[in-house]
């Protein structure tokens, strides 16, 4: 999986939890409470998708990791490959 | 020394969904035409039930993500809420946010989320790290009070009354309580039910032998009837906005009625079994309360569900207050249109019947082909809504499990 790759699948997530939100100017860059309307329960939601639709474990001391699309893309992107790797 | 006059209370606005109208209107136009509103869902582990199902438009209210969060019942209470707000053309933007109330009354909450949980982790071998971090706001008793209060930005008291079926007299009564005690100035109320969501409410009545069939839906609520076989189980809300009559008066609102009396006792007897003799104490007092004589009382809408005994007794005890001297009552029943609503039944019920002050028309009991003998109390109305001289006060019945029952009396507003 690409970095790219990584970032559409946290938008796609992201997509269904807050369905009011216009995700086509996301900016990587930015945290995404700064140009989202999110909150804490959000993210939770963001961790609980990343397990269910992907196996994806996310420990709660690492959630800052998930604070803009390129930090994610940086965190999760290994997971995703190692998770691959396995099978 | 001078005594004490309770504040007279008022309602100046409704809001409500039912199975067979979004609004006031078209809810009252469907029951004088003999429209029902009772159709086939599927329901989990169950298959095919029948289902009095709302059709409202959640969107008109909620952001698509408040509804992704919340419950039906909070969504239903919002649109309720909203709409009633409408209705009372209150200046809403400008009021004090802190001395508005929301009292909504439940028959049950929590099932809804806890069951869709549970299925949610038998998909992931029970891990509960799947359990979602929305149970508990969504299962707390106060949830739909809770998120009616987040939506509208209110900050006065907001929170639920758990009073099985008899939840929706019980959120008018609580209000008017509090309006009278002076802690709100401006009363949300009503009641409201999520319960078609659930299949073990389904699975509690079927077990119970009270779950209704019939292979036409819409017939098949059927208060009264001689071949009644059970209830329609449905979902709803209505939601009353209630003011002290001189706050009313002194912004001009349109005032439906006012509230002339209530009463809420227990019958210490059974689970789920009624008990008439105190039903019909529970109707007698408000009566009382409210300075009236059974043969003062023009409707009185029945809480009857079409189970088999519970109609019987119901019928015994108005037998027993209004007997054959009421030549001026008429006695309908609303679940045979929309099934039985829950903890929105007496609110929804009670709000029926209110356009009759203007219309001088008694919607009926629909769906008696064969009325039961042990049912055939004088005044009721079978089939065919009834034109009637005078409707100067309407006394709505709602009794529970746990033997709770509620009655609750509108008159017609005179200065």
């Amino acid at each position: 999986m690409t970095k790219d790759e990584c970032k559409q699948v946290v938008l796609d997530i992201i997509a269904d939890i807050a369905p009011d939100e216009d995700l086509s100017n996301v900016k990587p860059d930015v945290r995404l409470r700064d140009q989202l309307q999110l909150d804490s329960m959000d993210f939770l939601d963001i961790v609980m998708e990343l397990r269910k639709r992907h196996g994806i474990e996310v420990p709660e001391a690492e959630y800052m990791q998930l604070a803009s699309l390129d930090s994610c893309a940086e965190y999760l992107t290994p997971k995703f490959n190692a998770l691959a790797a396995k099978g | 020394m001078k005594s004490y006059q309770p504040s007279r209370i008022v309602i100046t606005g409704v809001g409500l969904t039912a199975p067979n109208g979004n609004s006031l209107p078209e809810f009252r136009r469907n029951l004088l035409d003999g429209v029902a509103g009772v159709e086939r869902i599927d329901v989990r582990y169950m298959g095919q039930q029948l289902a009095g199902v709302c059709h409202y438009d959640p969107l008109k209210y909620q952001k698509k993500k408040e509804v992704r969060v919340g419950t039906r019942a909070g969504s239903i209470a919002i649109y309720c809420a909203r709409e009633a707000l409408a209705d009372s053309k209150v200046a809403f933007d400008s009021m004090a946010k802190d001395r508005v109330g929301i009292y909504i009354g439940c028959t049950e909450h929590g099932n809804v989320e806890t069951e869709n949980e549970v299925f949610n982790i038998s998909k992931f071998n029970y891990d509960t790290k799947f359990w979602s971090h929305y149970h508990n706001p969504r299962t707390v008793a106060n949830n739909p009070a809770g998120e009616t209060s987040l939506n509208l930005g209110i900050t006065g008291p907001a929170y639920t009354i758990g009073a099985a079926c008899a939840a929706g007299n019980l959120g008018l009564i609580h209000a008017s309580q509090m309006l009278r005690l002076g802690e709100v100035d401006f009363a949300i109320c009503g009641g409201v039910s999520e319960s078609i969501h659930t299949f073990g409410i389904f699975a509690g009545f079927k077990s119970q032998n009270a779950l209704a069939t019939h292979e036409d839906p819409k017939k098949a609520s059927r208060p009264f009837d001689k071949a009644r076989n059970g209830i329609v189980i449905s979902e709803g809300g209505c939601l009353y906005t209630l003011e002290r009559l001189e706050d009313a008066l002194a912004r001009g609102a349109k005032i439906y009625g006012e509230i002339a009396g209530y009463h809420v006792n227990s019958d210490a007897s059974d689970y789920v079994l009624p008990n008439p003799v105190r039903q019909a104490e529970c109707v007698q007092f408000a009566l009382r309360r409210a300075g009236l004589a059974a043969s003062d009382i023009h409707i009185v809408n029945t809480h009857a569900t079409a189970t088999p005994l519970g109609d019987i007794q119901e019928c015994e005890a108005i037998r027993s207050v209004f007997g054959t001297g009421c030549p001026d009552t008429h006695i309908n029943n609303t679940k045979s249109f929309i099934g039985h609503a829950m903890g929105a039944a007496g609110a929804l019920e009670l709000a029926g019947n209110l356009p009759s002050f203007d219309d001088l028309t008694v919607h009926a009991s629909i769906n008696v082909d064969e009325l039961d003998p042990a049912c055939a109390i004088p005044g009721l109305v079978l089939n065919h809504p009834r034109q009637v001289a005078k409707v100067d006060t309407i006394l709505n019945n709602s009794f529970g499990m746990l033997g709770i029952n509620s009655t609750l009396i509108v008159r017609r507003f005179v200065p």
